[in-house]
Parts: C-alpha cells; structure tokens; sequence
C-alpha cells in the first residue's frame, strides 16, 4: 500500500512536470520573444531536474539547476542582450521554410514512440534499486571513467579559450 | 513508474527541440532548442541508468551537461562574432554556402 | 542448169540458180531500206543510189529467174503441168502450227515479180528528178524501196502468212507515201483514209486465212503433207471436193473482201482517188500498177479457191463478176466529171481493176493476168506522163480546166507517150490494152457472162471518151493559167459549164487518132513570161516515159491471140496447165525444210519415186500422171486443138489432185475485134466532137446545160459527190461508231484516270499534312522540347536544396535521418 500510494505520487508528480516540460518546450520554440523563450527553458531545465530527481538523480539534479539553469542560461541571457534582442514581441523569429519542421519532428516522434513501445512495452522500473550516491559517481568519474574526464577538462578549457579567441574584440 | 513515460518524454523534448531547430531563424534560439536536444538525452540516459541498477547513466548525464555548457559558450561567442560583422542572427543570411 | 535425167518415162524440168533463189528477190530492196534508213541522208545522192541499185538488182534477179522459169516450160511437155519451184523455212512452231516462210515461184510470180521491179526501177529513176530538194527525200526513198520489197515478198509467198505479211507492208508503205506531205492537213486525211479503208478489207483477208486453215489443214496434212496456209495446198484442197461448202463459200468471200479493199472495188474504191495527194511517182507505181493489182493478184494466186466458192463458170453471175462488173461502171462515170487529171487517172485505174475482176470472176484467168502486166505499162506512163506536166509545164498544179490546154506544142516527148498510153488503155490495136482487154471483155461473153460482156464494151465506151475528154483539156485548145505562163494561187472557179449529161454524162474532148501526132514541134522554153513558161521535162523524166511507152506498144505482143497459137507466149508461161497429177508432183521443192512424205503416191516410176527432195537444189519435178486418167490439157485458141478434158474443176478427182481449173478460152475472131474497135471509136468521136463544141466553140446549147436541166444538174451533182458514198461512210458510219467510243474515251481520261491521279495527289498531300503536325511537329519535336523541358525543370526543382541555408540543411539531414530510422524500425518488427 505504501508502496502504491508511494507510486501514484510518483506518477502524478511525473505527469505533472512532464506537462509543464513540453508546454515549456512548445513555448520555448514558438515563443515571438527571445527572452520569452530563454525563460521558458529555464521552466523546461526546471523540470528535468525535477525529473531527474525521480529517477533517484539528486546529484545530477543538482548539477543540472547549477550549471544549466546557473550558468547556461545565464550566458543565453548575455548573449540574447549583446546581440541587441529586441525586448518585446518580434515578429520574424521563424525562418521562412519552419513548416518544413513539422512534418519532420512528427515523423521522428511516431518513429520513436513505435520503436519504444515496441521494445520496451511494459516494462517497469525497479524499486528497489541501490540507491546511487556522489560517492559512487566520483568513484566512477575518476576510476572507470578517468579518460573521459580528461577530455572533458581539455574540451572546456579549449571552450574557453576558443569563447575569448572568438569574443574579444580587434 | 513505466520505463516508457520517461523515453517518451525524451522523445517528445527532442522532436520539439528537432523542430526548434529546423524552424528557428534566431541564433541563439537554435542555440536553446539544441539544450533542449541534450536534455532529453540526459533523461534518456539517467531513466536507463535507473533501470540497469549501474551508476554508468549519471556520469555520462554529467559529462553531457560539462559539454553543454562549453558548447553554448563556444556557440554565443560565435553568434557574438556573426553579430559583429553582419549586425543580424538571423541564419537565414547566412547563406554563402548556397549552391 | 539442167537436172540429170533419173528415169525413163518421166520428165524432169529445168531449174536454175535464179528460180532457186528467187527468195532473194524481196530481200534485196529490204536490205537497201536498212541502209537507206541508217546511211541514206549521209549519202551524195541521199540514199536514192540504194534505192535505185537495189531495185536494178531485183529487176535482174526476177528477169533471170523469168529466163530459167522461160526455159523450164519449153522443156516441159506441150500440155504438162510444170511445177512450181517452192523452198520453205520453218519460221516458228507453236501449238502443232509450223508457221512457215519461202518462196512459190511459177509463171504467175514471176510475171508480176518482173512488173514490179521494172516499174520500181523506173519510178525511182524518176523521182530522182521529180523529187529533187523534197523535204524528205531520203524517207521517201526508203519508203518506196520498202514498198517494194513488200509486194515482192507478197508475190513471192509460198504460204499465206508470207502473203499477208507482204500485204500489210505495202499497206503502210501506201500510208507513208501518200502523206509524204503531211504538212498539208488534206494529205494525211487523204492517207489515213487509204489506210483506214483497206483495213476494213484487210479484215477479210485474216478471217479468210483462218477460216480456210481451219477447214483445209486436216486435208493438206494427210495428203500433202503441207500445212493449210500454204497457197499450193489450198489450191490442191479448193478442187478436191473435201471442202464443205459453207467454209470454201465464206473463205472466200472473206478473202474477195479484202481484194476489194485493196484493188478500189466498189464499194471500197472511195480511197484511190484521194490517195491522189501523194506524189506523183507514188500514185503511178502503188496506185496504178502495183499495189492496187494486189488484191487481183491474190485472186489469181489462190483461183481454185474463188473457182469452187464463188461457183465461177457454173452460174450467171458471182459475187466477184457483179463487183467488178459495177466498179467498171460507176468508175467510168466519175471519171468525166473531174478536173485534176491524176483523179481521171485514178478512176480510169479503178475501172481497169473492175475489168480484171470481172474477169477473174468470169473464168477469164489468163486475160485477167496479162491485163495486169499490160494495164501496168501503160497506165504507169499515164501517171509519170501527168508528173510531167505538173513538174514542167503546170507549176505543181494538177488542174486541167484551170493550168492546163495546148501543151502539145511545148511538151511533145509527154504528149506523144500520153497518146500512146491512151490509146493503149482504150484498146486500141495493135496496141497493148487490145491484146489484154479486148481478151477479158471476149472471153467473159465466151464463158456465158453475156450481161457482164456488154456491160465490158460499154466499160471500153466511156473508158475511150473519158480519156479523150481529158486528153483534149490537157494538150489541145488555148493554154491557161501556168500553162500560159502565169503563176496564179488557186482561185474560186465558177462551175465551168458542162454540157449534156446523159448516162454516159462526159466533157471529153475527142482527140484524132494515132497517126497524127507531131512528135518533133519546136518547144519553146519561154512562152509569154520572163519566167519560164512550160517546157518539156528533164531526160531523167522523159526516158522513162518513152521506156513505158515503147512497152505500152509491145508488150500485148507477148500474147497476140489474133495471130496464132504461136504468139500465146505469156500464156504458155503464165497459165497453169490444168492436169491430175500425184502430190508428189505438186511442187519442185528445193532445199528448205522439206515436206514429209505423203501417203499415197501414185507415180509408177520404179526408181527414185517421189520423195520430196531434201538438200539438193536439184529437185525432180515430175509430172508422172495418176493412173487411169488422161493428161489435162487446155483448149488453145486457134488452130482447133482438141481439148483434152481434164476434171480439175468440175468434178472431184480421183487419184490425184489438181491445182487448176479447166478453162476454156473463146476463139478469136477478127469480127468480134472490129466490133469493138468501132465502140472505142465512137467514143472517141463522140467524145472529141463535144470537148470542141462545149470548150472552144462555147456551143450555147451545150454550155451550161447541167445548170439549165434540173434532171441533168441532179445528176451531175450526184456525180460530183461521188455518189454520196463518202458522206455515208465518213458522216454516217465512221462518225456513228467512232463518236461515242471517243467521247466515252474522252470521258474515262478526264474523270478516271484523271482523277486517279489528282486523287492520289490529293491523298497524299493530306497524309504527309497530317503526319507533319502529328508526327514531327507533336511526337518528334515534342519528345525533342520535353526532354529540354525535362532537364531544366528537374534542375529548377533541385536547386532549392542547395540553398545555403543551415536551418534547411538541418532539416534535411533530420528528415531523411527520420525515414531511415522508420524504414529500420519497420524492417525489425
């Protein structure tokens, strides 16, 4: 019973954001005003975390409100202001062929959900799974998976230098 | 909880974001349909981690969002520098490779 | 060369090298025509020199082959029958048919055969100078050598294809000569007339060939082995009573019509007058002499046939006597109302031709036959006597009334060989025409033709006055027109009055007889005009005339009756002897394809009996009799011979055959002569005292006395028109038959054939319209344009993707990762 109950929340409470993500996303790439949108992802990175921490995530929960949400955004704000975004409604944010894009994103979506459905089915997630915690992700982040962590650390650092060499002005 | 409510929502976030991409003329707002894109991955990820029991999903959920984030940077310095020389983001004029 | 005697009891004859090869004869002028016709304008003398030289050679040819012929018969018996000397070659096969051709060489060719060389001869010599500077001289040459070799080859003919053969050139021959000038519309029609109507009788000669065959060749083949065509089986057959009597009867009706056709019988003669507008030296060699005879000389060839089908000497008349009977008559008549003096002459021929019908169909061969060599003689003088004037003295003008008058003074070597001529042609003795005619005109009574016998002396009547009438108009009375020295166009003539026109309606002039002739007045070149007035004519038209002339008197003395047996000369050569003899002793055949052997043989020789010959040109010619019968003998004329009977002709005989019938000739008598003689006088008289009355004396009774009488203006009008049988045969036959066929003619080429054509113009303009703008204008340039189109709008339609746009490219790369990603699905589930 507890258990149930324990999953009907947790159903609801997926539903729930799941929701607001895609009316998010929907927003975000229909949206008239760039700082409308930006906002709206702020929603939809919201409830991904949300999301995550229902997948028994919370470190990646975490990271993601802090870096994401934090950082990312914050830098989509710059970028929307340093590049003289209208504030207010604009008017031609779609490009002239957008309705190209709908057949597209349907056919991609029908396509997936045929194939999960048809592979996955019914199949539940376990409750009982050990939980997993930093410490088992640190341990794998710098055990099992060192290399990628290295090229991980060059990726940004050639990011960053590449974001200046880029940015700065001659 | 289903496997599949979690993949279909990653579904459905990456063909928004699919479209976003196709549809948007802004820079910066393929820039954010992209993170939708990536996001939806992380879900992806993170929902097979949980079903697999291993703590493999949440790493590479990490390594996608440290790569996000040096991506965006990267990709706004470049809208920054399109700005600078052309006064506009819209792609749409950005159409040298025409032909 | 004389052929070796083989056996005791029979006979064999003479031959020689000319008889032998007397095929040669028509050959010779043949080969000069070819050359004429390749060589003769490149020649000096135009061609004429082969002309003349080939017709010299023929004329040696038949004069030697007459001698040999002359030396066979006086070494045959008196009364035997002599061969003829016969060679054939098989000319084709068809059908069982051997289609042969050779030579029949007896007395009868040869005589004619002599006629015609000599008078070619003579008649191209004279052209030489009649025609100098024609038009179309070398032509004429050759058409007057091709002639010849035609009648020759026709003469000739051992069989009757051969014959029809020689007929049918001398019937173009005539056609070409008489349009020599065809320049002039009227002598074209005047040859297509001559062509036309003897056409119409030469149907008659095919349908008589064929319908004799037909009934003759089971007969000739059995017992003779020869063919039904040839003339020497026909003969045999004609006597031997295997004819029936529908076929003889018709065949030879249908072979006399083509006599009449050719020969002007009535009522065919409507063509020989107008056949006037040839050239002189054409009217006095075809029309006169030779040509015209040959329809004579078919009835004479083939006699027994004509003999036993037209019932000749068993009866009062036949269909031959009664048409020459009339053509004597009416010819006559329409002489005396004509002005151009070739047209006398070619009724004065017509009426001559009826006498040697009648003749023939009387049973008078032989009188018939000499009539033909003489007649020849004298009337080719006539006529080459007319060219005379016309060339010297009348400026190409044939008028009598009108160019003619006085030219006796101014031509005196035409004038006096014209006379001779006339009195010829009247009869007079001891002129040529009274041994021949006077014989006819005797004999026709003898054989119980009493009618036809006075209608001969009345022939003879207005033969003398016609002749004197034109006679008088031509050499006598005051000169006119040309003949006075002026050079007029023809002008309308007012009817120049005539005088009285009784039955024997005539404006002749008489003329005295023969002793007065100057035959040496001055002649004046120039009488009257600077330019030359009439004179006598070059040697080279003359010495012909005088040649003629001479034969005009001394040719009737090669059967002077009157004088005895003795000087019956032609008849001894020319008449068959009439005797049964064997087949085998049916002809002398030499060389050539031989004949098979027939099947009874009668000779009662031991050796060598009667096998036709084969390579040698010695045959043997016997006359071995059938047994049990008598020698056929003919009656002579004087001396009383006895006549040996012979049956040929009155009944069939029996083992043998015979080739000729028994005639019997009428005994002369000096009174039946001197009868005549007064008739030909009074006509003369009669005749000489009008022409001076009416013409120079203008006796007002006489002149103008057709005009004044209604009965006798009738009258000569209906003369004039030559009894209207032109206008029946041209306006009401002619036209009737030919009308129709040329309009229902006219019509099939114009909507037929005419729109045959347009409408396969038509189709295929349509056609080749349509294909244009469906085939090449649609498909063709269509398929061309669409694959243009095709190329630029495939382009135009795949450029958009290369558009350079991100967003697009993104979409595209999504898209098609979409589908891919759905085919992977649908494949794995």
């Amino acid at each position: 019973m507890l258990a149930a109950d324990l999953l009907v929340a947790q159903n609801v409470g997926f539903y729930l954001i799941a929701a607001v993500m895609v009316v998010g996303a929907l927003r975000v790439v229909t949206s008239n005003n760039v700082v409308h949108a930006a906002l709206w992802l702020v929603v939809v990175l919201a409830g991904a975390a949300a999301q995550y921490v229902l997948l028994a995530a919370e470190f990646v929960a975490i990271t993601q409100v802090m870096v994401y949400i934090g950082a990312v955004m914050v830098l989509f704000l710059f970028g929307t202001m340093l590049t003289r975004a209208r504030i207010g409604a604009e008017t031609d944010l779609n490009n002239k062929n957008w309705i190209l894009g709908v057949p597209v994103a349907v056919l991609m979506l029908a396509t997936m959900v045929i194939a999960l459905n048809d592979g996955f089915g019914n199949e539940r997630l376990p409750l009982d799974a050990a939980p997993v915690n930093t410490r088992t992700v640190s341990d794998q982040i710098f055990g099992d998976y060192l290399l990628p962590f290295w090229a991980l650390s060059f990726v940004l650092l050639a990011a960053v230098i590449g974001a200046i060499v880029l940015a700065r002005k001659d | 909880m289903l496997l599949n409510q979690f993949l279909i929502l990653g579904a459905v976030l990456f063909c928004i974001g699919v479209y976003g991409v196709i549809a948007r003329r802004n820079a910066v707002l393929v820039l954010m349909s992209i993170e939708l894109i990536l996001n939806s991955v992380n879900i992806n990820l993170l929902a097979f981690s949980l079903r697999n029991g291993s703590p493999d999903g949440h790493t590479f959920a990490l390594y996608v969002i440290a790569v996000a984030a040096a991506e965006v940077g990267v990709g706004l310095a470049m809208v920054l520098l399109m700005y600078r020389n052309r006064r506009s983001i819209a792609l749409d004029d950005l159409a040298e490779m025409k032909g | 060369m004389f052929a070796a005697s083989s056996e005791a009891g029979s006979a064999v004859l003479s031959s020689g090298f000319f008889l032998e090869h007397a095929w040669a004869i028509p050959i010779i002028p043949a080969v000069a025509f070819a050359l004429i016709i390749f060589f003769g304008k490149k020649m000096p003398m135009k061609g004429s020199e082969f002309g003349i030289a080939s017709m010299l050679g023929s004329l040696v040819f038949a004069a030697g082959a007459g001698y040999q012929w002359i030396q066979r018969v006086n070494g045959a018996g008196e009364e035997s029958y002599v061969a003829p000397i016969v060679k054939t070659w098989t000319w084709w096969q068809s059908g069982g048919v051997e289609f042969g051709i050779g030579q029949h060489i007896d007395g009868l060719s040869l005589a004619v055969l002599c006629v015609v060389a000599f008078i070619s001869s003579l008649v191209q010599i004279y052209s030489v100078e009649y025609l100098r500077g024609d038009r179309r001289y070398t032509h004429f040459f050759a058409s007057l050598t091709l002639f010849s070799a035609g009648m020759m080859n026709m003469v000739v003919a051992e069989n009757m294809i051969q014959l029809i053969l020689g007929w049918e050139i001398m019937g173009l021959c005539s056609f070409m000569l008489i349009g020599h000038w065809w320049e002039e519309a009227a002598n074209s029609r005047a040859a297509l007339k001559a062509f036309f109507t003897t056409r119409t009788g030469d149907m008659g000669l095919l349908a008589g060939t064929s319908i004799l065959f037909f009934a003759a060749n089971d007969w000739t083949q059995k017992t003779l082995g020869v063919s039904g065509f040839s003339i020497r089986g026909l003969s045999a057959w004609a006597l031997s009573g295997d004819p029936s009597h529908m076929a003889i009867v018709w065949g030879a009706a249908a072979l006399f019509i083509a006599a009449i056709g050719k020969s002007g019988q009535f009522p065919l003669h409507t063509w020989l007058p107008d056949a006037m507008a040839g050239p002189t030296p054409v009217s006095s060699l075809l029309h006169s002499s030779t040509m015209v005879v040959a329809g004579v000389f078919l009835v004479a060839r083939l006699y027994p046939v004509f003999f036993t089908g037209m019932d000749i000497l068993h009866g009062s008349a036949n269909f031959i006597v009664i048409i020459g009977g009339i053509t004597i008559v009416i010819a006559a008549a329409l002489a005396f109302v004509q002005t151009d003096i070739k047209k006398v002459l070619a009724y004065s021929t017509v009426s001559q031709l009826g006498y040697m019908m009648m003749g023939l169909g009387a049973g008078a061969w032989l009188p018939a036959v000499f009539h033909i060599f003489t007649h020849a003689f004298f009337k080719a003088c006539l006529f080459l006597g007319a060219g005379s004037i016309s060339h010297s003295a009348s400026h190409h003008s044939f008028e009598m009334k009108k160019d003619m008058g006085g030219l006796r003074k101014f031509m005196p070597v035409t004038f006096t060989t014209w006379v001779v001529s006339t009195l010829a042609l009247c009869g007079v003795f001891p002129f040529s025409g009274f041994f021949s005619k006077d014989e006819i005109i005797d004999n026709v009574g003898h054989n119980g033709y009493t009618l036809f016998m006075y209608i001969g002396l009345g022939g003879a009547f207005l033969t003398a006055a016609y002749m004197t009438r034109a006679t008088y108009l031509t050499f006598f009375g005051e000169p006119r027109g040309a003949a006075a020295g002026e050079h007029h166009d023809e002008h309308g003539d007012a009817h120049a009055p005539h005088d009285s026109h009784d039955d024997h309606g005539h404006d002749a002039h008489g003329h005295d007889d023969h002793a007065s002739h100057d035959t040496h007045a001055a002649h004046d070149d120039h009488h009257g005009d600077a330019h030359h007035g009439p004179h006598e004519s070059p040697a080279l038209i003359t010495v012909p005339l005088i040649i003629l002339a001479t034969l005009a008197i001394g040719s009737g003395f090669l059967n002077a009756a009157p004088f005895g047996e003795k000087w019956e000369n032609f008849k001894k050569w020319v008449e068959p002897r009439v005797e049964v003899i064997s087949p085998t002793g049916l002809a002398q055949v030499v060389g050539g394809a031989g004949e098979v052997r027939v099947a009874s043989d009668e000779s009662t020789d031991t050796t060598v009996a009667g096998e036709e010959a084969s390579a040698t040109s010695d045959g043997h010619g016997e006359e071995a009799t059938a047994s049990g019968d008598g020698h056929g003998e003919e009656a002579t004329t004087e001396g009383g011979h006895s006549a040996h009977e012979s049956p040929c002709g009155s009944e069939t005989p029996k083992d043998g055959i015979c080739v000729a019938p028994m005639i019997h000739h009428a005994p002369f008598k000096w009174s039946k002569a001197l009868m005549s003689m007064i008739i030909v006088f009074l006509g003369m008289l009669i005749s000489w005292t009008l022409c001076v009355q009416l013409y120079e004396k203008k006796n007002k009774s006489l002149v103008g006395l057709t005009e004044r009488n209604p009965l006798l203006g009738k009258g000569y009008r209906f003369l004039v028109n030559k009894y209207y049988l032109d206008a029946l045969y041209e306006n009401v036959i002619v036209r009737g038959i030919a009308h129709p066929i040329a309009a229902a003619a006219y019509w099939v080429n114009q909507n037929v054939l005419d729109g045959i054509v347009n409408g396969a113009g038509t189709v295929t303009k349509k056609v080749s319209g349509w294909v244009y703008r469906n085939v090449d204008q649609r498909v063709v340039d269509g398929a061309v344009n669409g694959s243009g189109n095709a190329a630029t709008g495939l382009g135009g339609f795949l450029r958009p993707v290369q558009s350079g746009k991100v967003n697009q490219y993104g979409a595209l790369l999504f898209g098609t990762a979409a589908i891919g990603a759905l085919v992977l699905v649908i494949i794995n589930t």
